[in-house]
């Protein structure tokens, strides 16, 4: 059913139920996200898409539109609130972009750039995070792991169905855990798609690193926001 | 193969949802989770050996290290604070040998520390294995310790008398249920259950919805949701089957008002859940029990035959053939966010208690997808009540906003600690001259997730979903308490019980305890204040669940309510340096490094150039 929201007070004509980080985007808004993976269940977790609905700060990956809603985006406060949530990503783990395999391709970085951010607020933890090493094709640089969920949510064995990432642990000391034996099971592509859909330089794929030259790596041919908006952006 | 795992799984139908039972049984087997159990178990299961430890390194009950002959769980509440507790703690680890979070060396017994196990009015408390000791001295721990060494078990000395588990005596042997005052609507003599529902089935499960709403009747869990209306949107929603779960975590610091009820009014419990599912359609019940209360799980299994006996739980109730419905006991196994109604249900389908994503909502997808309605243990003995007595009555009780009584849990300095019922509109001041609260000075009203209030101030604040909204839990302190410690206290209190899953909840709160923590030490300064109001309001908004939502209310309204506190552990900065950075600390091995680094440089040179 076709529905009537605003963003910024502007109308916006969108279909009852979709999601609000696309909606916005199919208006030429973009709403920063770093968990989100179109086409897959929303994770809800990096609270990086934070806006305001109806007046209550929500995440807008997990708003489904609904006929009449007010959303806000660009306010002062908000774009503050979504780069601190940047910002407590940075601080609260080991990230030390220019030597990192996934530089220049990573979503964090990306989003850090886009959101203006220079320096974290937070006082950095400079935690020590084990890697995990031990499987054939595939390693965990968890110093840069953000804990999106993407892999533990997204990544089966293909055979048995069973779940190759998951957690250990809980609240902040919580890590990812690599299961050896389904990991050296999975075949090339879905090692890359692991890699690939870790949002940051944790997943990495073994032997392969630093092949795209300075310039003309990712989100230097096209900025998150441009790949956000496609041919919506303003 | 090992026999006893597999008859583990074969008796739970290798079903995955049933995990949280079949490893407390391996749990009970072994003292811990051993690496081969566990795989064994994930075979049996088709999972991976780490999708199982990801449900149990989640719980704290849940050791993945051989744990000693006896597990000791002291309470360290800040109510247990104010009672000896680190006198009891310091006797513990004397006595054991272990050290807190360890094992003695013998391998008898393991300490640890756990939050409140909601017994706030008799602390310090402590559960070894299955059963609880209350009001612990140095002496009385000594005396435990020694009979433990000599092999009496923990049962056997906190129940002498060897009373059946599944008495009510038992667990009054084993803790006091103090209800200091009573009225209208709960502890109710009631004998004629049957005929009770024999009326709702026979006015029909509109009716009964209806009855919940015009009696105006707010879930007692917290949030006040109407649960006439939380009924009638299960009752809506499209579903092949439908669940009634009735949330007996208590979790919240300083509450213990549902451990009283499942004690002195069970039935009434069970009633309200009956009710509820004649009202929705469900024919299946679950109460998720916090592992803390184990030693109810016995008396309240009979209390549900009993039922069942009567015709009241089971296939054909009151003869009927359409209305089946039955209710099964889940134990937790230690996790404060296993209270949020999406975290419970979760642990309830054998995962993490990780709060999900919202919608949908659990009235429309909850326990196994369907819809489901969590109420809490207090809602569900009101419902009871208001079905005897009729909406109109129980409108008559409490204020516009917030009809009936509720129950409050008063612990700290008073006089006499315990359970009282009120009317809804009772002022801050009545509740504190009953309880015999001789200086109170700050009150810790709903726990650490709710606010702080100086009884200066807000002594003549009422009660009610409009001004003082309760949980439950009231803490009462006098002017010799440090009030920042216990502000410390509960901040860490969340960084322990944050599930993790959402950024500023799990970073968030650390930054805002170290803030209290620098304060308390005298290195903060006016910019902490101003960050800490800043970055609070940051976590409180953008968190996904009300653990997030409410965890910087610690130091929010301790900072509203007592800003003098603060003010006088503040420092002006002095130059360029923020009084928090400590130069001398920053700069401390740095000479050792340079020296060391300009040797090795000078070694590692190639010999020609030497
Ligand atoms: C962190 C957290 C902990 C909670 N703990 C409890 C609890 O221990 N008991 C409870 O009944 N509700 C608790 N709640 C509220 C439940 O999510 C839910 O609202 C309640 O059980 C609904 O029952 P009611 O409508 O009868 O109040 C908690 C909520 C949150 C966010
Ligand atoms: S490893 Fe990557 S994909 Fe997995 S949780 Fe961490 S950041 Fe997300
Ligand atoms: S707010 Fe805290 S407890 Fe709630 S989902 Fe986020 S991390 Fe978990
Ligand atoms: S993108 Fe919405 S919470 Fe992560």
């Amino acid at each position: 059913m076709s529905i009537q929201i605003t963003i910024d007070g502007q109308p916006v004509a969108a279909e009852e139920g979709h999601n609000l980080v696309d909606v916005a985007a199919e208006n030429g808004v973009y709403i920063p996200t770093l968990c989100y993976l179109k086409g897959h269940p929303c994770l809800g977790t990096c609270r990086v898409c934070s806006v305001r609905v109806n007046g209550h700060v929500a995440a807008a990956c997990s708003v489904p539109v609904a006929d009449g809603m007010q959303v806000e985006v660009e306010t002062t406060e908000l774009a503050d609130m979504r780069k601190a949530l940047i910002e407590f990503l940075f601080s609260e783990g080991n990230h030390n972009c220019p030597s990192c395999e996934k530089s220049g391709r990573c979503d964090l970085q990306a989003t850090g750039y886009e959101v203006g951010m220079m320096v974290s607020r937070f006082p950095y933890r400079f935690p020590v995070r084990e890697r995990a090493v031990v499987a054939d094709h595939i390693w965990l640089e968890r110093d840069r792991c953000i804990f999106c969920q993407r892999c533990v949510e997204f990544i089966r064995d293909r055979k048995t169905d069973q779940k190759i990432f998951s957690i250990k642990g809980r609240g902040s000391t919580a890590q990812i855990e690599i299961n050896t034996e389904l990991a050296n099971a999975m075949p090339p592509e879905q090692v890359r798609e692991a890699a690939d859909i870790c949002p940051v330089g944790c997943i990495l794929e073994k032997g392969v690193g630093f092949n795209d030259p300075i310039g003309q790596r990712k989100f230097e041919i096209q900025s998150v926001r441009e790949r956000a908006l496609g041919d919506k952006k303003k | 193969m090992n026999n006893k795992i597999q008859a583990i799984i074969q008796r739970y139908q290798a079903d995955r949802t049933r995990l949280l039972d079949m490893l407390w049984e391996l749990h009970y087997l072994y003292g811990y989770l051993p690496d081969k159990a566990l795989s064994e178990l994930a075979a049996g299961l088709n999972l991976s050996v780490d999708d199982v430890r990801e449900t149990s390194s989640f719980y704290h009950y849940f050791h993945d290290h051989p744990t000693g002959r006896y597990t000791l769980y002291l309470s360290n509440t800040v109510i247990a604070r104010m009672n000896g507790y680190q006198q009891v703690l310091a006797a513990l680890e004397r006595e054991t040998g272990a050290p807190v979070g360890g094992m003695d060396e013998s391998g008898t017994f393991s300490l640890y520390e756990t939050p409140c196990i909601g017994l706030s009015d008799q602390e310090p408390a402590m559960l070894v294995d299955d059963v609880v000791f209350t009001r612990l001295t140095p002496e009385k721990v000594s005396d435990i310790i020694r009979q433990l060494k000599r092999g009496r078990s923990p049962a056997e000395i906190a129940n002498p008398k060897a009373l059946p588990e599944d008495e009510v005596a038992y667990v009054d042997q084993l803790i006091d249920t103090p209800v200091c005052k009573t009225g209208e609507v709960f502890f109710q003599q009631q004998d004629d259950y049957a005929g009770l529902l024999q009326n709702a089935l026979d006015a029909g499960p509109d009716a009964v919805i209806g009855i919940m709403t015009s009696a105006g009747l707010r879930g007692h869990g917290g949030a006040g949701f109407s649960t006439g209306l939380k009924w009638r949107l299960c009752r809506e929603a499209p579903g092949a089957a439908k669940y009634v779960i009735c949330n007996a975590d208590e979790g919240e610091p300083g509450t213990f008002k549902d451990r009283a009820l499942l004690t002195r009014s069970p039935q009434a419990v069970f009633m309200g859940m009956i009710l509820a599912a004649s009202a929705i359609g469900a024919r299946e019940g679950i109460i998720y029990l916090r592992r803390e209360y184990i030693y109810l799980k016995a008396y309240l299994e009979k209390q549900l035959q009993q039922f069942r006996e009567q015709g009241l739980l089971g296939d054909r109730i009151l003869g009927r053939a359409g209305f089946c419905f039955d209710i099964r006991i889940q134990m937790g196994a230690g996790a404060y966010i296993c209270g949020d109604e999406s975290a419970l249900i979760e642990s309830c389908e054998g995962k993490r208690g990780t709060p999900r994503v919202k919608p949908p909502y659990p009235v429309q997808q909850g326990y196994l997808g369907m819809p489901t309605c969590v109420n809490n243990v207090e809602t569900l003995a009101a419902v009871t009540r208001v079905m005897q007595q009729g909406a109109d009555w129980y409108q008559g009780l409490g204020t516009d906003d917030s009809r009936g009584c509720r129950l409050l849990s008063v612990s700290g300095d008073c006089l006499r600690p315990g359970i009282y019922e009120i009317e809804w509109g009772t002022t801050l001041n009545q509740v504190l001259s009953l309880v015999g609260a001789a200086d109170p000075w700050a009150v810790q009203v709903s726990g650490p997730s709710g606010e702080c209030v100086a009884v200066g101030k807000s002594g003549e604040r009422r009660f009610g979903y409009g001004d003082l909204c309760c949980n439950g839990s009231l803490m009462i302190f006098n002017r010799s308490r440090d009030l920042l410690d216990i502000v410390h206290h509960f901040m860490q209190f969340f960084v322990d019980e944050s599930c993790g899953i959402c950024t500023p909840c799990r970073a968030g709160n650390i930054d805002l305890r170290d803030k209290v923590e620098r304060i308390m030490a005298g290195r903060g300064c006016q910019q902490d204040l101003d960050e800490i109001v800043s970055w609070g309001s940051l976590v409180r908004s953008t968190s996904r669940c009300g653990l997030g939502g409410s965890s910087p209310n610690p130091i929010l309204t301790t900072l509203q309510q007592f800003p003098e506190i603060y003010q006088a552990k503040l420092v002006q900065q002095q130059g360029a340096l923020l009084p928090s950075f400590d130069l001398d600390k920053a700069l401390q091995g740095n000479e050792q490094a340079r020296i060391e680094l300009t040797q090795t440089e000078l070694t590692a040179l190639p010999e020609v150039t030497k």
